[in-house]
């Protein structure tokens, strides 16, 4: 097609331009700054000159370290316990404040576990953001394999012919076309200690054995009832993907399986989720990315409490490089997250790859 | 009870019911919403204990929407979000569509360096670049009514022009281009058509689809829009919806009034959703396709 008819370097370049400037921009430029940013100490508003400070940035937010810590004895040798039997250790910051430790200074507890007489205490620059991170980690790796089931079985049912199956696909699909703030804030009110619609059902279905539980006010159970809330939300995309995924096998594979006589389930293993694989991997990158960005349920539901119990990477970013006008430290959070996202999606595509 | 699988009719039943309980796990809280916003507070707090919640029963009335309209400016926030995203959505489709075109139908030096660069944006979530791109916001220049000034901060276009051109929108219209008979685009240039004309008069007219696709997709993330306006917008005479929603909390929290703004705001997206359902669901399946 290398015709002068299609050749046309001034037209091209004037119709890709405003689009393409716009892109480099406001994607790719804040991109490349956040690489550089994280490696200085810039703030929003500063009187002093930003300052290049190398890694310093990420060896604040990923310093971590185990410590052993043996009993306090008295004179005779003898491990010292208090009134309760307890055995007394010495007090971390005479670790983390003692010249005579310059690489833990700073450093604070995250957690411990007694191993024989002695207590062996893992200790992190930011345990904030240590929490933040495994949180965001924990959300993924429960919420992506769920919603995606979820997703796939939702699909298969909608998929039925069935008179009328377009209303219940309507319906399944309606959270996603309500802003995820919106939802939060509904969700308030159903995981609510006092008078939670949750709680509510719960006694009523258990015949008031149910105890209430303040679902978003306790650590334990806290990011559990935001993990379900977001699938609650998204589950309707992915059907949506999953269904689009369905229609394109051919329906002479299923006239195929149904002669050979095949059940259900080898129907399902055989024919539709080999026709899946492509589907699958686009589903779980989605999921994958959406769930890395968790920010606005934190926002609106918790602010990250409990405890940190729900303090996620975005939210840990927006917290500084917006609340605390820490530019450099909410970048270094970012570039860590792509990081992360970027790894996860190159191996989800290489272990779904076709062979 | 016993289930004989031969029953065509139970099975049937059976089925309709698994569906329709679904259906009550996602629609019950957008239900609780729309009747909460009708009672009173003591009554809305008192009726979660029971299937009150989902009835608009009691003491029903409008004046949770008069004391909403009274505690905070829900016109000005529901115009501001209506600007910014008719405006988004607007010159989304007119940029995107352009440069897409110049990337499926003609042929020029640093095309296909330029076409990877946009794809390669799409692994790039928008909560990654918001804290580098809100130091950027703040200090970009702006030549305007009062001359040139600096900072972006409290304005429209910050809500604007960040949001105009993205990967995903223009690799849709990519996609759909490459659909499009290559011989009737010949056709027109042998007629001597400009390549703006063939653009106007022979791809746009072709576009429905893809054109509905990418205006649902841009109108659900620009009207949601809730981190980018927390933190370029401090101030209400620019505030969208949702972040319009904090007034509700200052002070004590009236809840009958914070149902009925989350039903104002909420329930003309789910009519026009519910009209248009099939784009919708059509706009959100046509992502898939980049597997």
């Amino acid at each position: 097609m290398a015709s002068k008819l299609t050749l046309s370097n001034r037209t091209g370049w004037t119709f890709a331009l405003p689009g393409f400037a716009l892109i480099v921009i406001f994607v790719v430029l804040p991109f490349f700054f956040a690489i550089g940013l994280s490696l200085t100490n810039q703030r929003l508003l500063s009187p002093n000159p930003t300052q290049f400070v190398g890694v310093e940035n990420y060896r604040q937010l990923l310093g971590l370290a185990v410590v052993t810590l043996e009993p306090e004895r008295d004179d005779a040798g003898e491990v010292v316990r208090n009134e309760a039997g307890e055995i007394q250790y010495p007090r971390l910051r005479k670790i983390t404040r003692s010249n005579d430790y310059p690489q833990y200074r700073g450093m604070r507890e995250w957690f411990r576990w007694q191993s024989g007489e002695n207590v062996t205490v893992v200790i992190a620059s930011d345990v904030v953001f240590m929490k933040a991170l495994v949180n965001t980690f924990l959300f993924v790796l429960v919420v992506a394999p769920v919603q995606a089931g979820l997703a796939l079985v939702l699909s298969l049912l909608i998929n039925q012919k069935l008179r009328g199956i377009n209303v219940f696909r309507t319906i399944y699909f309606m959270p996603v076309v309500v802003s995820i703030v919106v939802v939060s804030l509904l969700w308030r009110f159903i995981y609510d200690g006092q008078n939670g619609l949750l709680n509510s059902i719960l006694h009523g279905l258990t015949f008031g054995l149910f105890q209430p539980v303040d679902w978003l006010g306790n650590p334990s159970t806290a990011l559990p009832a935001i993990m379900a809330m977001s699938i609650w939300q998204a589950v309707g995309f992915h059907m949506v993907i999953w269904l689009a995924g369905l229609q394109t096998i051919s329906p002479t594979l299923y006239e195929a399986a149904a002669i050979e006589g095949a059940s259900k389930w080898q129907t399902f293993r055989y024919v539709t989720w080999p026709g899946l694989r492509n589907t699958a991997v686009l589903v779980l990158i989605v999921i994958t990315m959406q769930g890395f960005a968790l920010f606005a349920q934190i926002d609106v539901m918790t602010n990250g409490g409990p405890r940190d119990s729900t303090q996620t990477l975005v939210f840990q970013a927006v917290e500084r490089g917006y609340g605390k006008q820490d530019i450099s430290g909410g970048s270094t959070i970012s570039v860590i997250l792509f990081v992360i996202v970027l790894t996860i999606s190159l191996i989800q595509r290489w272990l779904t790859r076709e062979r | 009870m016993v289930i004989n699988p031969d029953n065509y009719g139970l099975r049937l039943f059976v089925r309709y019911l698994v569906l329709c309980l679904i259906a009550l796990i996602f629609i019950f809280p957008l239900v609780f919403m729309i009747n909460s916003s009708f009672k009173p507070d003591s009554q809305l707090l008192a009726d979660t204990s029971s299937l009150r919640a989902f009835l608009p029963v009691g003491d029903i009335s409008l004046d949770n929407y008069f004391g909403a309209f009274q505690r905070a400016p829900v016109g000005l926030f529901v115009f501001n979000s209506v600007l910014v995203t008719g405006m988004t959505v607007v010159l989304s489709l007119l940029i995107c569509s352009l440069a897409a075109f110049s990337f499926t139908f003609l042929r020029w030096k640093g095309r296909d360096v330029m076409l990877s660069i946009v794809i390669a944006t799409l692994i790039i979530p928008f909560e990654i670049i918001a804290i580098p791109l809100l130091l950027l916001v703040s200090k970009l220049p702006w030549i305007g009514l009062n001359g040139l000034e600096l900072g972006w901060l409290n304005t429209y276009r910050v809500q604007i022009i960040p949001w105009i051109a993205d990967g995903l929108t223009i690799f849709l219209f990519v996609q759909y281009f490459k659909g499009l008979p290559g011989e009737l685009i010949e056709a027109s240039r042998v007629e001597g058509a400009s390549w703006w004309q063939v653009y106007y008069r022979v791809v746009m007219p072709l576009s429905g689809p893809v054109l509905a696709t990418a205006a649902i997709l841009k109108f659900l993330v620009m009207y949601n829009q809730y981190l980018w306006p927390l933190i370029v917008v401090q101030q209400e005479n620019h505030r969208p919806v949702m972040v319009g929603l904090g007034y509700f909390f200052q002070l004590n929290v009236a809840w009958g009034e914070v149902m009925a703004y989350l039903t104002l705001i909420t329930v003309p997206v789910l009519i026009f959703y519910l009209f248009l359902q099939r784009a919708f669901i059509a706009s959100i399946a046509s992502t898939g396709v980049k597997g």
